[in-house]
């Protein structure tokens, strides 16, 4: 049961009796150079107002001109969620007071946005379910306000604009997800489309991936949808399960207790771990929109279409049936395999230089993602270069090492970047295939041994492993196995 | 009169304004004029009419204006700070903000 439960102290024999209705707002930063509608850079982390202009500063007699790199990936992005994309498109603006929002009102679509009724499956519990997506529309970011760390911040809020104007596009689920497991696949899914799709890098630290979540509750067998709370602030994936639990849990305990749910935007609360009324709920939700007169409507024309979808990468899922159907890997191997775009593309880099692909997926998984996860690095960095695991992998399979060793080589080449070969000559890890050699080493052995010689003889078989064990540390785990196994049999039998 | 008192109040308050009663009496009435002024449009039949948001349009053989992808740093940006009510360098400040 999760902490959230714990807390409000609700049997579960009474949560049982619930279902939960869950729908996403995503918030996505497309991967462009420069802001939607003008062009100052979108990069992270630069001077705190560096990147403003007259446009994004909402200066008076200024027009703002899409982008049209934004235009381009929120069709990639429609198009790979299977949404119908629309000829025409319309921009419009949403009017709310605040200070990040110099224009005082946010430039995005409303009645006619650029895409509906798309879908997304995701995979849970071993079952895989489509998930509707209501719309995808294209907007602008806010600027950041910054209330602490001033010394005057009891008096004056500061504000960077850097991030206002950069491009978005939102993603609206239907309210199909059932529990907070479904919606972290569904984030997840979400978030590895994007991100193969190379739409957005979804970094959701940077805040180039946030997400807000529409939650109701309904007794088990009801049809009808009970009262929705909004529930904002949800930018890491471990939050996202963790507050709609405790909000489920809390409608419950309200409908339990005989009271009713309130319709309103709720804000989690990291520090507290629970979800709380936003403040200011009376302007929620009367952003007055209007055609934005500023700007064209936005034509696509089927051309543009054809065209993005033509260049369009393979998705996710395609990728991971394909590496089962081709490679001949697991259902669990090939998501492993394909859990980022950069892992799918190392694999088949590492089969294409010789490798068999389960040898390929195995070493990838045992050896190189530990290392990889224990250094803190991403697999585009991997010291160890697709090649040059091949050429591992093909030392091992050519008996030229054994497996054991293999590791030993593997983990001086992640250390190192040399290649297998030159550490395998420099270590003399060759493998001892020299029948005569190692039957000396297990005569060696054996007369080292006469006690245990004789309980073998006597028909206890456990300890044949024991000179095993001896022959290959004396050989440093180079003799070969096999041979090893085949000599001590027949030495041991014969005498 | 087709608009209410309620309605100016309203609009007042998501505006961020303070009317005085005078205030909201003025606008009441220029407000309903406006609407009422408007309001001409519904006499039109416009069964067959595409609504129209806005009165430009690209020609159909025209691409539609769109800008490359290129960034262009602006150096408005510091005179606009120097220029701005209030502000700390790099930062824009502005007074405490209340949630209402």
């Amino acid at each position: 049961m999760s902490r959230a439960a714990e807390e409000t102290r609700l049997p579960a024999s009474v949560l049982s009796q619930y279902e939960a209705v869950i729908g996403l707002e995503v918030h996505a930063q497309l991967k462009t150079q420069t802001k939607i509608f003008c062009a100052c850079s979108t990069r992270f982390g630069d001077p705190p107002n560096q990147n403003t202009c007259p446009v994004c500063l909402g200066l008076p007699g200024t027009l703002p001109v899409l982008n049209r790199r934004a235009l381009e990936l929120a069709l990639r992005a429609a198009l790979a969620l299977h949404c119908t994309v629309h000829e025409r498109a319309r921009f419009a603006r949403k009017n709310y007071f605040y200070p990040d929002l110099p224009k005082g009102y946010q430039i995005s679509m409303y009645e006619l946005p650029l895409a509906t009724g798309g879908w997304l499956e995701i995979e849970h519990d071993g079952t895989t379910k489509r998930i509707g997506i209501t719309r995808l529309h294209l907007e602008e970011d806010a600027g950041k306000s910054l209330h602490e760390g001033f010394p005057d911040s009891d008096r004056y809020t500061y504000l960077d604009f850097n991030r206002c104007g950069v491009p978005l596009i939102e993603i609206v689920s239907e309210p199909d997800l059932r529990s907070p497991a479904e919606a972290y696949a569904y984030l997840t899914a979400l978030k590895q489309v994007l991100e193969y799709t190379e739409v957005s890098d979804c970094n959701m630290e940077e805040g180039s991936l946030r997400c807000d979540a529409n939650v109701s509750v309904r007794r088990r067998g009801a049809s009808r949808f009970g009262t929705k709370t909004e529930v904002k602030n949800l930018n890491s994936f471990r939050y996202l399960q963790r507050a709609l639990e405790y909000e489920i849990e809390r409608q419950i305990a309200v409908l339990e207790s005989g009271g009713q749910i309130e319709q309103e935007t709720r804000l989690w609360n990291l520090a507290a771990a629970r979800t709380e009324p936003m403040r200011s709920k009376e302007f929620a939700h009367d952003y007055r929109y209007f055609p934005e007169p500023d700007l064209l409507p936005v034509r696509v024309p089927a051309a543009l279409q054809a065209e993005i979808l033509a260049a369009m990468p393979e998705l996710p899922a395609a990728r991971r049936q394909r590496f089962q159907r081709d490679y001949g890997l697991s259902a669990y191997d090939a998501s492993v395999l394909t859990d980022t775009r950069a892992r799918a593309d190392y694999f088949e880099a590492v089969v294409r230089a010789g490798a068999a692909p389960k040898a390929a997926s195995s070493w990838i998984q045992t050896e190189l993602l530990r290392r990889l996860n224990d250094a803190g690095d991403d697999i585009q960095n991997s010291p160890v270069a697709p090649e040059a695991l091949a050429e591992l992998i093909a030392l091992v399979e050519a008996g030229t090492i054994t497996a054991a060793s293999g590791k030993k080589v593997f983990a001086q080449m992640f250390e190192t970047g040399k290649r297998a070969a030159a550490i395998v000559a420099a270590e003399g890890l060759s493998q001892i295939n020299d029948v005569a050699e190692l039957e000396r080493l297990c005569r060696e052995v054996i007369a080292q041994h006469p006690e245990n010689a004789a309980k073998y003889r006597a028909g206890n078989e456990g300890v044949f492993k024991f000179f095993v064990g001896q022959v290959m540390r004396a050989t440093r785990g180079q003799a070969n196995p096999q041979l090893v196994n085949e000599i001590l049999q027949r030495l041991l039998r014969q005498e | 009169m087709s608009i209410r008192r309620e309605d100016v109040l309203r609009v007042a308050e998501l505006a961020h304004l303070e009317l005085s009663e005078h205030e909201v009496q003025l606008y009441l009435q220029q407000l309903d004029s406006i609407l009422r002024y408007v309001e001409k449009l519904n006499e039109l039949d416009t069964e067959a009419v595409e609504p129209m948001a806005q009165v430009l349009t690209a020609s159909p053989a025209e691409a539609d204006p769109l800008r490359e992808d290129l960034p262009r740093p602006h150096t408005a940006g510091e005179h606009v700070l120097r220029n701005a009510p209030e502000a700390r360098p790099p930062y824009f400040r502005v007074p405490k903000v209340i949630e209402r």
